[in-house]
C-alpha cells in the first residue's frame, strides 16, 4: 500500500488520531490567533474607509469570512457525514459531528453582524431576502443536525442519523451562494472571486483573505479539540483511554 | 484615537459586530475544554466505582 493511503488507514484509528489532534492544536490556535491579530489590523486600522459606505464596511471583515466557513464548515460536516454513511468510518462520524456546532457559531455570527452592517447600509435589521433566509434557513439545518444526533441515545446510530440529514440540507448550499445571481436581492453581489479578478483594492483585500485564512485555521483547531473530547467520551471503555487517565487504585492507596 | 473608535458615526454597529465574533469564538473555544474535563470527570469516577466493586 503507498505510504499516504497507509497513514489516512492510521488516521481513522481513535487513539492515533487523538495523539495526532493533540500534537497539532497548540500550533493551529496559535497560527489562528497571530494570522486573526494581523488581520484585524489590516481591517482597523490600514484599509481606507469605503468611498460608499464609510466606516460601517469594516463589518464586512468579521461578516465574510464567518459566511465563507458557515458554507466550508457544512460542506465539511456532509462530506464527512457521506464516509461515515457510506464506509461506517468511526472518525468521519465523530468529524462530521464535531463540526456542526462550530458551522452553526459561524452561521449565528454571519446572521448577527449582517443584521449589524445592514440598519445603517440598508435601513433595516432584516429583510426576506434570498440570501438572508438561505443563510437563516442553513443555521437551522445545523441545529436540526446538532438536535438530532443529541436525541438518539446509541451515538453511533444518532452520528449516522445527523449525517443523513445533514446530506439532504447539502441542497441548501447553492441557494445560499448563487442566491444573490438567481434572484433580485437587496444583499450585494460577491466582490472577491476565486477564479477571475476581485472588485476590491488590494488595501481592502489582503485583511480580508488573512481572516479567512484566520478562521479556516481555527475551524479545524476547534474541529480537533472537540474531536478529541468525543473520541474519549465514544471509546471510555477502552484500554488506550484508561491509559491517559492515573490509574484508580492508586488513588485507594 | 477618539477618531478611530467613533468610526465616522459607525461605532454602534462596527464594534458590537466585532464584539460578537470575539464573544462566540471564545465561547467556542472554551466549550471543548470544559466538556474535556467533564468526560475525563466521569471516566475517572466509573473507574473507580469498578475498582471498588472488585473483590480484593
Amino acid at each position: 500500500m503507498n505510504p499516504l493511503l497507509l497513514w489516512f488507514h492510521k488516521l481513522g484509528s481513535p487513539p492515533y488520531f487523538y495523539r495526532f489532534a493533540g500534537r497539532w492544536l497548540p500550533w493551529l490556535y496559535a497560527l489562528a490567533l497571530i494570522s486573526g491579530c494581523a488581520g484585524f489590523y489590516g481591517a482597523l486600522f490600514t484599509a481606507p474607509a469605503d468611498y460608499q459606505q464609510g466606516d460601517s464596511f469594516r463589518i464586512l471583515y468579521v461578516h465574510v469570512p464567518c459566511a465563507w466557513m458557515s458554507l466550508f464548515a457544512y460542506l465539511f460536516m456532509a462530506a464527512n457525514g457521506f464516509v461515515a454513511l457510506v464506509w461506517r468510518i468511526k472518525l468521519s462520524e465523530t468529524l462530521a459531528m464535531a463540526s456542526a456546532p462550530i458551522g452553526a457559531a459561524f452561521t449565528f455570527i454571519t446572521l448577527v453582524t449582517g443584521s449589524l452592517w445592514g440598519k445603517p447600509t440598508w435601513g433595516t435589521w432584516w429583510t426576506w431576502d434570498a440570501r438572508l433566509t438561505s443563510e437563516l434557513v442553513l443555521l437551522f439545518l445545523y441545529f436540526g443536525v446538532i438536535g438530532l444526533y443529541h436525541a438518539i441515545e446509541d451515538r453511533r446510530q444518532a452520528a449516522r442519523a445527523a449525517a443523513f440529514l445533514a446530506l439532504v440540507g447539502i441542497v441548501n448550499l447553492p441557494i445560499v451562494h448563487y442566491s444573490v445571481i438567481w434572484w433580485n436581492t437587496l444583499h450585494q453581489a460577491q466582490t472577491v472571486s476565486l477564479l477571475g479578478p476581485s472588485k476590491i483594492a488590494p488595501s481592502m483585500l489582503w485583511p480580508l483573505l488573512t481572516l479567512a485564512f484566520a478562521t479556516h485555521v481555527y475551524f479545524f483547531a476547534s474541529l480537533l479539540a472537540r474531536t478529541r473530547v468525543a473520541l474519549l467520551e465514544l471509546e471510555s471503555g477502552k484500554d488506550w483511554v484508561r491509559a491517559l487517565l492515573p490509574s484508580p487504585e492508586t488513588g485507594h492507596g | 484615537m477618539a477618531d478611530f473608535f467613533a468610526m465616522h458615526g459607525y461605532a454602534a454597529y462596527v464594534w458590537p459586530a466585532y464584539a460578537v465574533f470575539a464573544i462566540v469564538l471564545i465561547a467556542d473555544a472554551l466549550t471543548p475544554l470544559f466538556a474535556r474535563r467533564r468526560v475525563l470527570r466521569e471516566i475517572d469516577s466509573r473507574q473507580r466505582r469498578a475498582a471498588s466493586r472488585k473483590p480484593t
